[in-house]
């Protein structure tokens, strides 16, 4: 029956796999799925060999290349600097994958331990925790970025910082209701029983039996958060020129719309495609992890 | 229901604390001195504790904090460090451009995405039902900043038939709103066709099938209207994210609003503008946020009772 909280409750997969192998049986009927996972791996790849596999130096100014659209020389044209847009996009993917592993980390490890504490030890820190939490919730996320910023200063590292800050408190109130539940476990009464410290419990016993629904809140919140962080620095307040970033690129392209179409669709089908991918593989994750999580 | 009215209402007061309680601190937890940043190292140091002495930053904070609070209860939001103008006036000058783009993407996504997601979960060919996951999928994934710019490239630049920028009332609002519209488009298709499927499932759609009623009948009065409360709740909460969404859709259309007046304040480090506009755009939120609480509460009478 549909749930009053206002979250429908649909069980469409299989029950959960227990091994890898089963995982990987799963994931061979989903195509899709496997091809997003795959265009995900190409662009790590291009992004941990962007060095080797661009073909010019992403912010040389090649004589005589200004706007040129996409040719065999240059595939993907030239910006209105004579820069190879090709090898700033192979050069974004980069900055884009350093974004989405720099302000994951911080939501999850900061959110995780925020949680992880205020579930399992509840009364006063919890309430204070939560409060805090409760308070952050109370803006919408880019809202929350864009305050962070302010404070810090416009700035790539610091728009990095402000997107994963700004996502702390969802995985936050996520891990503390994953906590409450496992803690209530008789593995945990055990593991005291035992004689058990706090630390050993929360590390042996709790966070590996809680962590399953941040990752996959974390696999849809690594798009989210590159999808936020290029529209900061599409505005101006993150990445800053000439870095090529995908969103300060396209806030570029704005201007040579006319004349040069190429520089606003490549960084764009960029972006899009990498965010696709991470959707699928979090709508498979939550499935496979958990299907009662589905939305 | 006036005991649940009274309940919700008097919640917003411990909320909309905790939102002043955090603008106000957003001052105070800037790395670095806030006057220094905003004068430039070079001021001297009599405008220096002008400014000082302006923004009340010699008091204690417990002090200060009550002072900013009585000043906010009275609608005065304080001065931009740049313009000189008060940040109320400077709001107010901006906002009805915004919640006009905010409201317009709100009409187009719910039209949009409840039919898109009606569709999908009554689609008796299964194409019909891939065809709008995919395309919601899409939606859901195109950073605004991208498809603005690529229905300006089609629109206005090769086919010619709507104006680029902002002036030409509704001509030119429609891009940016369909634009702004398309990411809650694709969420409210998603929560609509799971909502709706599940709904399909339950005996009193069978019992309604059994005795005859239409397809249409079936799908649009009982399935539709009872899968209502998690699209209401997800489009009531959508609304304060299309207008924090409207910064980047404002930029991309070169429209003037609360977004551009938020990007400016930023980069020009004026924190009693910024503070200003973050303080208003979240109040709003909350605002909303408990107006759908109290609709879905007129909506389905068990929540009343929880």
């Amino acid at each position: 029956m549909t749930a009053v909280s206002g979250v429908p409750r649909v069980v469409l997969s299989v029950s959960a796999p227990r091994t890898s192998r089963e995982a990987l049986r799963h994931l061979r009927r989903r195509p899709v799925v496997l091809g997003a996972a795959l265009v995900l791996a190409s662009f790590v790849i291009l992004a941990l060999a962007a060095p080797v596999l661009a073909p010019y130096d992403p912010s040389v100014l090649i004589p005589g290349a200004v706007l040129h659209p996409p040719s065999r020389a240059f595939p993907l044209g030239t910006d209105e600097l004579g820069r190879d847009v090709l090898s700033r996009v192979i050069h974004g993917a980069r900055i884009s994958l350093r974004i989405g592993l720099v302000t994951i980390g911080i939501a999850v490890v900061l959110g995780t331990v925020i949680g992880l504490l205020a579930g399992f030890y509840a009364g006063l820190v919890d309430g204070v925790l939560m409060a805090v939490m409760e308070i952050l919730l109370a803006f919408p996320q880019i809202l929350l970025a864009m305050a962070i910023l302010a404070m810090l200063g416009p700035s790539l590292t610091n728009a990095m910082i402000a997107v994963g800050l700004s996502a702390v408190p969802v995985y936050a109130r996520t891990a503390r209701g994953a906590t409450l539940g496992v803690r209530a476990m008789d593995y945990v009464e055990a593991a005291r029983a035992m004689g058990a410290g706090d630390g050993r419990i929360l590390a042996r016993h709790v966070l590996p039996n809680m962590i399953s629904p941040i990752v996959v809140l974390a696999t849809a919140g690594v798009g989210i958060a590159i999808l936020i962080a290029a529209g900061l620095s599409y505005l101006g307040l993150g990445a800053q020129p000439p870095t090529p970033e995908w969103g300060a690129m396209l806030s570029g392209a704005r201007s040579y719309l006319r004349s040069a179409w190429w520089m606003a669709t490549y960084p764009g089908l960029a972006i899009t495609l990498v965010v696709i991918s991470l959707n699928l593989c979090g709508d498979w994750l939550r499935d496979l992890l958990d299907p009662r999580m589905r939305t | 229901m006036r005991v649940f009215l009274t309940r919700r209402i008097l919640l917003l007061v411990p909320t909309l604390l905790g939102v002043t309680l955090a603008t106000f601190l957003m001052l105070h937890l800037t790395p670095g001195d806030p006057v220094t940043i905003m004068l430039g190292e070079f001021a001297s140091t009599a405008d220096a504790a002008r400014l000082r002495a302006e923004l009340g930053l010699d008091r204690p904070l417990v002090v200060q904090y009550l002072k900013f609070l009585g000043r906010v209860i009275r609608g005065d939001l304080g001065d931009s460090i740049r313009s000189h103008r008060s940040v109320a006036e400077e709001i107010a000058d901006r906002l009805p451009p915004t919640m006009e783009l905010a409201l317009a993407a709100q009409v187009l996504a719910v039209g949009l995405g409840v039919a898109a997601g009606v569709t999908a979960a009554a689609a008796r060919h299964p194409a019909v039902d891939s065809a709008i996951v995919a395309i919601s999928l899409v939606g859901l994934s195109m950073p605004t900043f991208w498809s603005g710019l690529l229905l300006i490239l089609l629109f206005s630049l090769t086919l010619g038939w709507l104006p680029i920028t902002a002036s030409g009332g509704l001509r030119a609002l429609l891009l940016p709103a369909v634009t702004l519209a398309a990411p809650a488009a694709a969420v409210l298709a998603r929560i609509t066709r799971a909502s709706v499927l599940e709904v399909l499932r339950h005996d009193y759609v069978r019992t309604a099938r059994a005795k005859g009623v239409s397809e249409r009948l079936v799908v649009y009065h009982h399935a539709l209207r009872n899968a209502l409360i998690p699209i209401v709740t997800v489009a009531g909460l959508q609304f304060a994210g299309l207008v924090a969404g409207a910064v980047i859709v404002e930029s991309v259309f070169s429209r003037p609003g609360l977004g551009r007046l938020a990007v400016n304040a930023i980069l020009a480090r004026d924190f009693p503008l910024a503070q200003g506009i973050v303080l208003i755009v979240a109040a709003l939120y909350v605002f909303v946020n408990v107006g759908v609480d109290i609709l879905y509460g007129i909506l389905d009478p068990r929540i009343r009772y929880q």
